[in-house]
């Protein structure tokens, strides 16, 4: 028997790629159907509804261990996963048994919802004493759902692929969407799906790979076209039956924080998927993706918000034409259809991003510079001839960012960084001056960044924090402001969440500045002036 | 607390009664060692003293030094402060230190386990009224597994290895960790062959303490001596080019960081066995029952928390800083 935590145990055990797909082969040959459908969908982040609070979690795993609950807070601090902890702190007190199979657990699990509280308790107290490391593991995981554990969709169907014979891309079509494992038997889902079950699908996007090369490798010119790259959300917005739906390339379905481009989709003809960006768009000019980050929260999207905060959707390919699937056209014929289409809907929710196609290479690199001034974040090469493919392939999709924005910044406050980092103080708190009522110069919280120096940078500055802190919360440490750091993000806009009044994206550390001192950085106003307006 | 019998200043830790420092970090007159580890046994002072099973070790590293040695149990008195060594079984000659000056006991443990690993005499409890602990691996997510059975896991990833015509390479400290690896492998899988730096300390320990037979690595050998073997090297040669000579090769890493599954992850190893020479959260606390002692000083590693949690023990703790380095992150150039 090799069960899900058996799975789990061996893909934890190797760094390499083609053991993980024998594990995951041994699963999918092995496995019940059920538990099999359940394995895609935790690999697909398909959660389980959580059936407990996680605080209640916490306090019954303290209990189980014996340490105070602020003990267990620390480790779980220090460990970076709750189900790791608890998987690491509650002691097997019981001789482990197997466990139930993954679909078994899940039921019991969801289950949970109906028990009280001492129930609730007691059902877990008697799993977790009976369960081993890995099983533990794999529970608490399915309680507190989320599931990345180093298994990409890609690895999954390149198994389930060798398994069954069926290709690797189809599977990936065949689990788009928003199918339920509960209801989804592994017949439907992978052996022989229906075609009416694939009237709610999504196609598996097709994904560019960052430029890693010279614009001149890329061979003759006039092969090429350049489109600008959109900070936005992408999303293929899919028109059957009379419905109009959106999915975002998380596979979420958020037709319902869009009603705009839903009103708008109907005007399309049914059998129509349009590939794009979803853009905030307010009096002709196209906003920051915070904008964006106001219609994303809410499950329904009300007036104001709707006026306050409008998008469209930038289109730049079409999947499908009159109910067939035309992903296997060329490029710049899939183009044309999209081009007739957009032009003869007129509705001002779709807009075409554009491709433009150059004599020379130098073109590109012009158009490069000129990105952020576009409101891009750079630019997508793509390849005349090529098809729409499955997921991340190397070759005919380019994208070549824009160089990150740059300020100097001071840290603040730190705190202990997670796993192989749990002992170094490696997560840090970032400030900028400004300028007070008062005319004095203060030092104000702008960004959190965590990556981007080395290991033994880490260690340097760790010491640092160890011996310069002025006051501890918990796992966070004030820390003198003596030392600065070139701060490197990708956007910038105006917040009135924050309280520097500034959002960035993407913050990372770009170098330590040994050669600056607190009084060189940056201020908030240098900051602001990177927005452009 | 008053008149300290132990204190922490800027050199080291030292006891101003007798004048002689323990551990010092910075070159002073007189110094006793806990272990000959690089961060513990430093360069530059006049007089050290440590267990005779020590003495190879940091004359091998530190060359002409003018040092002494004191058998575990052996008292001896300096300015009227009484001082013996007690095994601490973190490596080979690792000492706890004890004082005792006017009926109050002071020790040091130095590192320590509690695990009898075959090679280091293992852990004695010593009684006394303040002990200083490292603590490491004080939280309680660190429960180390019998050494039994983590030694099993690593036979079988040998034995995997050799099924696949691959070299099994194993990262580990090159004094201490190589050595306790060594005495407890399987031999009849294979052999065992070594870096230089491990291969040196082997030799060297091999004078006074039985060592099964291991194999230096040199220009000479042959990648196909290796197939199928275990290799035993410093984690500093992990990604580096001597590794060449081991493909195709699976690396592998054993240390108490290996805990968390985060750590075999990013370090880009592919097994990680959770092996360590520091006590794990359940021999700590049990260490400190053991000692009898209600004053407990906190060094290294999770410090602060686990000092909070002895004081809500009831026990009186408090925190010392030291600048010794931590089980793996760094590689001890012997």
């Amino acid at each position: 028997m090799f069960d899900f935590a058996d799975l789990v145990e061996q893909i934890d055990k190797t760094n390499k790629t083609n053991l993980k797909v024998k594990a995951l082969e041994k699963f999918f040959s092995s496995a019940s159907d059920q538990d099999k459908v359940w394995a895609i969908a935790l690999f697909s982040s398909k959660k389980p509804k959580r059936s407990i609070k996680t605080s209640d979690l916490r306090v019954y795993a303290a209990k189980m261990a014996k340490i105070p609950l602020w003990l267990f807070e620390e480790s779980y601090h220090i460990v970076g996963d709750l189900a790791e902890t608890i998987a690491l702190v509650v002691p097997e007190t019981k001789e482990s048994i197997k466990p139930p199979t993954l679909t078994q657990l899940i039921k019991e699990i969801k289950d949970l919802k109906n028990l009280d509280e001492i129930k609730q308790r007691d059902y877990l107290i008697n799993r977790w004493s009976h369960l081993n490391y890995y099983s533990k593991f794999v529970f608490n995981k399915l309680i507190t759902g989320g599931f990345r554990i180093g298994v990409s969709q890609k690895l999954m169907t390149k198994s389930i692929a060798n398994v069954t014979g069926i290709d690797q891309d189809t599977i990936a079509y065949q689990i788009m969407g928003d199918w339920n494992p509960e209801n989804t038997t592994y017949e439907q889902l992978i052996l022989s799906p229906r075609k009416e079950d694939f009237i709610y699908k999504p196609y598996p996007f097709y994904l560019a790979n960052p430029l890693d090369q010279d614009l001149e490798k890329l061979g003759s010119s006039s092969n090429w076209v350049y489109e600008n790259k959109w900070d936005g959300i992408r999303a293929q917005l899919i028109k059957r039956n009379d419905e109009v739906m959106i999915w975002s390339r998380g596979e979420e379905l958020v037709s319902k924080q869009f009603p705009e481009l839903l009103e708008m989709g109907n005007y399309l003809s049914n059998g129509t998927v349009i590939d794009g960006e979803i853009l905030p768009f307010k009096s002709g000019k196209i906003g920051s993706f915070n904008d964006l980050q106001k219609r994303l929260g809410r499950k329904n999207v009300g007036k104001t918000t709707l006026e306050n905060s409008p998008v469209i959707l930038k289109a730049y390919d079409l999947l499908e034409l009159d109910n067939s699937d035309i992903r296997n056209q060329k490029y710049i014929d899939r183009r044309k259809s999209l081009e007739k289409i957009v032009f003869s809907l007129k509705n001002e929710k779709l807009q075409l991003s554009k491709y433009y196609f150059f004599k020379n290479w130098k073109e590109v690199e012009t158009a490069h510079c000129q990105a952020r001034i576009n409101k891009s974040e750079g630019l997508m090469i793509k390849n005349l001839n090529t098809i729409y493919k499955v997921g991340r392939k190397k070759g005919d999709w380019w994208k070549w960012k824009v160089d990150p924005l740059t300020i100097d910044a001071v840290l603040t406050y730190a705190m202990r960084g997670h796993g192989r980092r749990a002992n170094l103080f490696t997560d840090y708190t970032f400030a900028l001056w400004k300028t007070n009522d008062s005319g004095d110069r203060e030092l104000v919280t702008f960004a959190k960044a965590y990556s981007g120096l080395t290991d033994k940078e880490f260690k340097q500055v760790d010491t640092f924090i160890k011996k310069n802190t002025l006051e501890r919360f918990g796992p966070v440490r004030s820390v003198q402001a003596k030392l600065v750091f070139e701060i490197a993000f990708e956007g910038i806009a105006s917040s009135s969440r924050h309280k520097s009044g500034v959002a960035v994206r993407f913050p990372r550390i770009l170098r330590w500045r040994k050669d600056k001192t607190i009084k060189d950085a940056n201020s908030i106003n240098d900051l602001k002036s990177l927005i452009h307006e | 607390m008053k008149n300290p019998l132990l204190v922490f200043n800027q050199n080291g830790i030292y006891c101003p009664k007798a004048k002689i420092y323990i551990d010092a970090w910075k070159p002073v007159d007189k110094v006793i060692i806990s272990h000959a580890h690089a961060d513990h046994s430093k360069y530059g002072h006049q007089h050290y003293l440590t267990h005779p099973n020590s003495v190879p070790i940091v004359k091998h590293r530190l060359g002409n030094i003018n040092i002494e040695s004191k058998e575990w149990g052996e008292k001896f008195t300096i300015n009227g402060v009484q001082f013996s060594l007690h095994p601490a079984g973190h490596i080979i000659g690792s000492s706890q230190v004890r004082v005792e000056y006017k009926g109050d006991v002071w020790v040091y443990s130095g590192d320590y386990k509690r695990v009898n690993d075959g090679i280091s005499t293992p852990f004695e409890p010593v009684r006394c009224n303040t002990f200083i602990t490292e603590c490491t691996f004080g939280l309680p997510a660190f429960n180390w597994k019998k050494q039994e059975i983590v030694i099993n896991e690593i036979n079988d990833f040998w034995k995997e290895c050799k099924a696949n015509n691959q070299t099994a390479v194993l990262f580990a400290y090159s004094l201490g960790k190589a050595q306790r690896l060594i005495a407890n492998l399987n031999l009849e899988i294979g052999k065992i062959y070594t870096h230089g730096a491990v291969e040196n300390l082997n030799e060297l320990i091999r004078t006074y303490k039985n060592l099964p037979k291991t194999h230096r690595i040199t220009r000479e050998t042959k990648k196909e001596d290796l197939i199928g073997n275990l290799v035993i090297a410093p984690p500093s040669t992990h990604g580096s080019p001597w590794l060449k000579k081991m493909v195709p090769y699976v690396t592998s890493s054993s240390s108490g960081w290996m805990t968390f599954r985060g750590a075999r992850r990013r370090r880009a190893i592919d097994r990680g066995f959770v092996l360590s020479d520091h006590v794990d959260w359940k021999d700590l606390i049990q260490t400190i029952e053991d000692t009898e002692a209600k004053n407990i000083v906190c060094t290294h590693g999770y410090k602060d928390i686990f000092s909070k949690y002895l004081n809500e023990n009831g026990y009186n703790s408090f925190m010392e800083n030291t600048p010794f380095e931590e089980e793996e992150i760094i590689e001890n150039n012997v």
